[in-house]
C-alpha cells in the first residue's frame, strides 16, 4: 500500500457546502473533534450559486404565515412524494436557523422597519425568502464559514474522498482520499461520518452545477450500502441561460419572476396562461390583470402562473420550444426589462445584471433574456431518518443535496438554504453523539485502504480512453436520454449505455503524475457519475408516472399508487436494483392542513 | 429526441466569421522548481471566455494540465490567473475583449507560491482569515429580534459581495513583489473584512489594534491597485481601507469620539405601530430607507 498520513477523529464531514460547514459547527459545538474535508477550497462550494434567498415562514412581511403554511407548500409543491417528518421539521426549524445565522453576521436586506425582509418565490404562499439582493447562497456560505473558523474548525482542503472505510459489521469507521495537490493518501479514521457532498449535475450536459457536482456522497453511500430514495427525481430548473453557447445552463434566479419577471415566446404572447394545472387552478390568476395586480395585493388577488412550482414551468418552457415559438437559441424570453425600472433592476438583481452583461452582452434593464431549462438540482439521494439523518448505514449521516426525501418529486426554490441549515446542524449534533457515545479512536483496516488506493491508482498503469471522452459521452446519455421528459425506450436504451460506460470508465487511463492532476481527478469522479447515472435510470423506469421532476411521455399523469411509494436503489454484490416502498404515513392531524380551502 | 425538446442547436453569433478561426494559448506550466510557456493552437468556437478554451485544450490536448475553477459564472472566485498579464477571472474575461490575433498568455497569479501550471498556493489567505476575531453581536432587542436599517446593511453588504478570488491581494505591491512584509500585513480582502465588521451596526468587538499594530493597514500607500481588480466592483480603497486608517489614527488621539461612533451609529427600534402599518409594499419586496439617524462619517 502507498504511503499515507492518517487523521483520527470523532466526526468527518465530507462537504465544505452550506450542510457541510453547518453540521461541523453543531458537532464542534457538541465537543466532538470534528473535521471537514472538500474537494475544492472552503468557501467555494456550489452553495455559493444559490441566488433567492432561504425560505422560513419568519413572517415578517406577511403576519400570517407560519410553519405550517410552508410546510403544506413545499409537500404540495413535491407532489406529495416528501418524507411528511422532514418536511414538519424543515418548516417549523427554519426560521431560528436563519435568525442564528444573524447572529454569527449574515446581512440579510431589511424591512422599513428594520427587520429581515422576505421575498415570493414559485410555490411559496406568502413572500418568505429571506435574501441578500440575488447572492443569497454566497452569504450563507461566508457566514457558516466565518463561524467555523472562528470556532478553530480544521478544514481539509482540495482533498478528494475516495471510499468510505467500513468495520466486519459494516459500520462506517473512516474514509480514504486523496491531496489533490500532491495526490498522495490520506486516511481519515473516523467515528461518525456525515455526507453533505452536495449534488450531481455534472451527470448532465447542461447544468447549473459546479465541476464538483459529481455525485460523490451518493456513490460514497451507495458503495457503502446504503439506501437511495426516489433518484428519478431531478430538478430542471425553468430558466437558465442558453447563450452563448459557453454560458448554456447557467442559473437565472426565480427572483427575477419573483420580482416581476414574465415568460414570453416569440409571438411576445404570456404563455404560462396555457399550462396551469388543476392542482393549482384555485390559487393561480387566469388573466394578466389579476396576475398583475397581485404583487401589491395578495389577499385579494391569485399569483401569477410564471411563479407555478419549478417543474410546472420548466414543462411549459420545453412545450413551447417544441412547438416552434422558441427564441433564436432555443429558449423562451424572461422579460423584466419592460416591467420594471432599470434602477429597480439593477438594486434587486444586481448578480443577473453582471453575469447577463459580462457573459451574454446583455443588458437586462433593456432587453429580455433568453432562457431554457437546466439541471440544477436532485431531489432524490441518500434515505435518512428525518429526526436524526442517520442513514441505513451504522455511523453514516446525510445531510443537504445529498439526502433524499425532504422535498419530494420537486423542490420549491429557497427551500434548499434553508435544508442545508435545518438538517446540517441536525447530522452534526446526532453524528456527534453517536460519535461520543463509542470509546476509544476509530480502527481502519490496512487491507481495505490498501485495495482503495490501488484502486485509486489503476488510471496510471493501465492502457485506455481519456476520461474526458467518457464524460462527455455520459453527458450525452442523460442529456438525450434521462432528460427532462423520458419515455421507456429512451430510459432502456440509457440503461444498456449505462453498461457500455462503465465499462470504457473502468479502463481509462491517464496522462501525467500524480501532483494536481485534473485529468484523474475526474477517471475518479466519472465512477460516481455513472453510479448516480444509474440509480436515476433504475428509478425513471420504475416509476411510471409523471411526478414533479419526473416526466414520462408514456405516462402523463401521476399514479396514485405510485405516488404512495419511494423508489429505492441499493448496491448488493456490486449489483444495484431497484424496489418500491410504502412511504411514511402522515399523521391525521398533518393530513387536515390539506382539506383546508385555500 | 423527445428529452431535447428545449435544446437547439448553437449559432453563431451575427457578425462572427463563418469560419472557424485558431487561436493561440500561452500557458504557463510547470511547478515550484520552474517552468515555461507552452503554446496550444485551438479553435475558437465564438462566444466563449477564456476558461473555456482552457477547458477544451485540457480535454483535448493536455489533460493533466492543472487549472482551478468550481462556478464558472462568477460567483466563486476560483478560477483567477493573470491574462496576457492582467489579474483577472478567467469565467468571466470573453475572448471576444482579447486580441485573437496575438497569443493570450495565461499564468498563476503572481504573488502565490505556485503549485503546478495555473494553481497557486492560497493558504496564506486562508490563514490571514483566521486571524480576524470574529463577529461579535450585542443582544437582541426585547421582541427577539436584531434591528438594522437598509441604508446601514448596504455599506456592511458591500464587503460581503467579496468572493475571495484574491486578485486584490495578487495585486497589492505591499506583497506582491515583497514575501517579507506577508507575516504584517492582511491585505486588501482583509481589510474589506475587517472594514465590514467595523461598520456592523450590531458588532461590538474594537479590532483597531490588531488592524494598526498586526495586519499593517499604514503599509497601504492607495494606489487602488486592488480596487481596480475586484471582479465585484468593490470600492475597497475608499470605503474599506481608507476608512479603517482613519479610524485607527482617530482612535490614538480621541477614543470618546470613537465610542460615540459606535454608539451613535445603532438604528433605533422601530416603534410596534410601524410594524403593523407595514403595507404591502413592503411585501413586493420595496425597500424604504427609514435611516433616522445622520450616517456615520469615518
Amino acid at each position: 500500500m502507498p504511503e499515507h498520513e492518517t487523521h483520527s477523529l470523532d466526526v468527518l464531514i465530507i462537504g465544505a457546502g452550506g450542510a457541510g460547514l453547518r453540521a461541523a459547527v453543531e458537532s464542534s459545538a457538541a465537543g466532538a473533534r470534528t473535521a471537514i474535508v472538500t474537494k475544492s477550497l472552503l468557501g467555494k462550494a456550489h452553495t455559493v450559486m444559490a441566488e433567492g434567498g432561504v425560505a422560513a415562514a419568519l413572517g415578517n412581511v406577511w403576519p400570517e404565515d407560519n410553519w405550517k403554511v410552508h410546510f403544506r407548500d413545499t409537500m404540495r409543491g413535491g407532489k406529495m412524494l416528501n418524507n411528511w417528518r422532514m418536511a414538519q421539521l424543515h418548516a417549523q426549524e427554519a426560521p431560528d436557523r436563519v435568525l442564528e445565522l444573524e447572529e454569527w453576521g449574515a446581512v440579510f436586506d431589511r424591512t422599513a422597519d428594520g427587520r429581515i425582509l422576505q421575498r415570493d418565490f414559485g410555490g411559496h404562499r406568502y413572500a418568505r425568502l429571506a435574501h441578500v439582493g440575488d447572492r443569497t447562497g454566497l452569504e450563507l456560505l461566508r457566514t457558516c464559514q466565518q463561524r467555523a473558523v472562528s470556532l478553530g474548525i480544521e478544514v481539509y482542503m482540495e482533498c478528494k474522498i475516495v471510499r468510505l472505510l467500513q468495520d466486519s459489521s459494516g459500520a462506517v469507521n473512516g474514509a480514504v482520499g486523496f491531496w489533490r495537490e500532491s495526490g498522495t493518501f490520506v486516511v481519515f479514521a473516523a467515528k461518525s461520518v456525515v455526507i453533505a457532498a452536495g449534488g450531481v449535475g455534472k451527470t448532465w450536459k447542461f447544468t447549473s452545477n459546479s465541476w464538483e457536482g459529481t455525485g460523490d456522497g451518493h456513490a460514497l453511500a451507495l458503495w457503502a450500502g446504503a439506501d437511495m430514495l426516489d433518484m428519478e427525481c431531478v430538478q430542471f430548473h425553468p430558466t437558465g441561460m442558453v447563450w452563448p453557447p459557453s454560458a448554456r445552463g447557467i442559473l437565472v434566479t426565480e427572483g427575477v419572476r419573483g420580482d416581476g419577471g414574465v415568460l414570453r415566446n416569440s409571438t411576445g404572447e404570456r404563455f404560462m396562461f396555457n399550462y396551469i394545472p388543476d392542482f393549482y387552478a384555485k390559487e393561480t390568476a387566469d388573466s394578466i390583470e389579476e396576475a398583475d395586480q397581485w404583487y401589491e395585493n395578495k389577499t385579494d388577488f391569485r399569483r401569477p402562473p410564471e411563479l407555478l412550482p419549478r417543474d410546472e414551468v420548466a414543462r411549459s418552457i420545453n412545450s413551447e420550444v417544441k412547438a416552434g415559438r422558441g427564441s433564436p437559441h432555443g429558449g423562451v424570453f424572461l422579460d423584466i426589462a419592460s416591467r420594471r425600472s432599470a434602477e429597480y433592476i439593477r438594486r434587486r438583481l444586481p448578480s443577473m445584471y453582471h453575469q447577463f452583461k459580462e457573459l451574454a452582452d446583455v443588458d437586462i434593464t433593456v432587453e429580455p433574456m433568453e432562457i431554457g431549462p437546466t439541471c440544477h438540482y436532485i431531489m432524490g439521494g441518500i434515505r435518512v431518518d428525518a429526526d436524526t439523518t442517520a442513514t441505513t448505514v451504522p455511523g453514516l449521516y446525510a445531510a443537504g443535496e445529498a439526502a433524499g426525501g425532504m422535498h419530494g418529486a420537486n423542490r420549491l426554490g429557497g427551500n434548499s438554504l434553508s435544508d442545508l441549515l435545518v438538517f446540517g446542524r441536525r447530522a452534526g449534533q446526532h453524528a456527534a453523539e453517536h460519535a461520543l457515545g463509542r470509546t476509544g479512536d476509530a480502527t481502519v483496516d490496512p487491507a481495505q485502504v490498501g485495495s482503495v488506493t490501488d484502486h485509486a491508482l489503476a488510471p496510471f498503469s493501465r492502457e485506455g480512453e481519456n476520461p474526458y471522452a467518457v464524460h462527455h459521452s455520459l453527458q450525452e446519455t442523460m442529456q438525450s436520454l434521462v432528460g427532462i421528459i423520458r419515455t421507456e425506450s429512451e430510459l432502456v436504451e440509457a440503461r444498456d449505455a449505462l453498461d457500455e460506460l462503465d465499462a470504457r470508465a473502468a479502463s481509462t487511463s491517464v496522462e501525467g503524475h500524480r501532483q494536481f492532476n485534473p485529468g484523474w481527478h475526474l477517471s475518479l469522479d466519472l465512477e460516481s457519475m455513472l453510479a448516480v447515472a444509474r440509480c436515476t435510470t433504475l428509478g425513471a423506469i420504475e416509476r411510471k408516472e409523471s411526478r414533479g421532476g419526473h416526466t414520462r411521455d408514456d405516462y402523463p399523469g401521476p399514479s396514485a399508487e405510485l405516488g404512495k411509494v419511494n423508489m429505492v436503489t441499493r448496491m448488493r454484490d456490486g449489483a444495484v436494483s431497484v424496489s418500491r416502498e410504502p412511504l411514511p404515513e402522515m399523521p391525521d392531524e398533518l393530513k387536515t392542513l390539506f382539506e383546508e380551502a385555500h | 429526441m423527445s428529452s431535447e425538446g428545449a435544446v437547439a442547436p448553437a449559432t453563431r453569433p451575427a457578425g462572427a466569421s463563418a469560419a472557424p478561426e485558431n487561436v493561440t494559448l500561452r500557458l504557463w506550466r510547470g511547478d515550484a522548481s520552474g517552468g515555461a510557456w507552452v503554446d496550444y493552437v485551438i479553435e475558437y468556437l465564438g462566444g466563449e471566455v477564456v476558461l473555456d478554451v482552457v477547458h477544451r485544450v485540457q480535454a483535448e490536448q493536455a489533460p493533466d494540465l492543472a487549472v482551478r475553477w468550481n462556478c464558472k459564472a462568477g460567483k466563486c472566485g476560483s478560477c483567477s490567473a493573470e491574462v496576457n498579464g492582467k489579474p483577472r477571472l478567467m469565467c468571466m474575461t470573453r475572448m471576444s475583449t482579447l486580441d485573437l490575433g496575438e497569443p493570450i498568455t495565461i499564468s498563476p497569479m503572481r504573488s502565490n507560491p505556485v503549485i503546478r501550471d495555473l494553481v497557486t498556493d492560497v493558504s496564506f489567505h486562508f490563514a490571514v482569515a483566521r486571524r480576524i476575531p470574529a463577529f461579535h453581536p450585542g443582544p437582541r432587542e426585547a421582541d427577539g429580534t436584531y434591528r438594522m436599517a437598509q441604508v446601514d446593511v448596504e455599506r456592511v453588504q458591500e464587503f460581503r459581495k467579496c468572493i475571495e478570488c484574491f486578485l486584490c491581494q495578487n495585486v497589492c505591491h505591499v506583497i506582491r513583489d515583497h514575501e517579507e512584509n506577508k507575516p504584517a500585513f492582511a491585505g486588501p480582502r482583509f481589510f474589506a473584512r475587517l472594514a465590514e465588521l467595523e461598520m456592523h451596526p450590531l458588532d461590538t468587538l474594537d479590532r483597531r489594534e490588531l488592524i494598526s499594530r498586526e495586519l499593517g493597514v499604514g503599509l497601504c500607500n492607495i494606489t487602488k491597485c486592488c480596487t481596480e481588480v475586484c471582479p465585484e466592483g468593490i470600492h475597497i480603497t475608499d470605503n474599506a481601507i481608507i476608512p479603517l486608517k482613519e479610524r485607527v489614527v482617530d482612535a490614538r488621539y480621541d477614543p470618546i469620539a470613537w465610542l460615540g461612533r459606535k454608539i451613535r451609529r445603532r438604528p433605533s427600534p422601530t416603534p410596534a405601530s410601524v410594524t403593523a402599518a407595514l403595507s404591502p409594499a413592503g411585501a413586493s419586496g420595496e425597500v424604504i430607507s427609514t435611516d433616522p439617524a445622520p450616517r456615520a462619517t469615518p
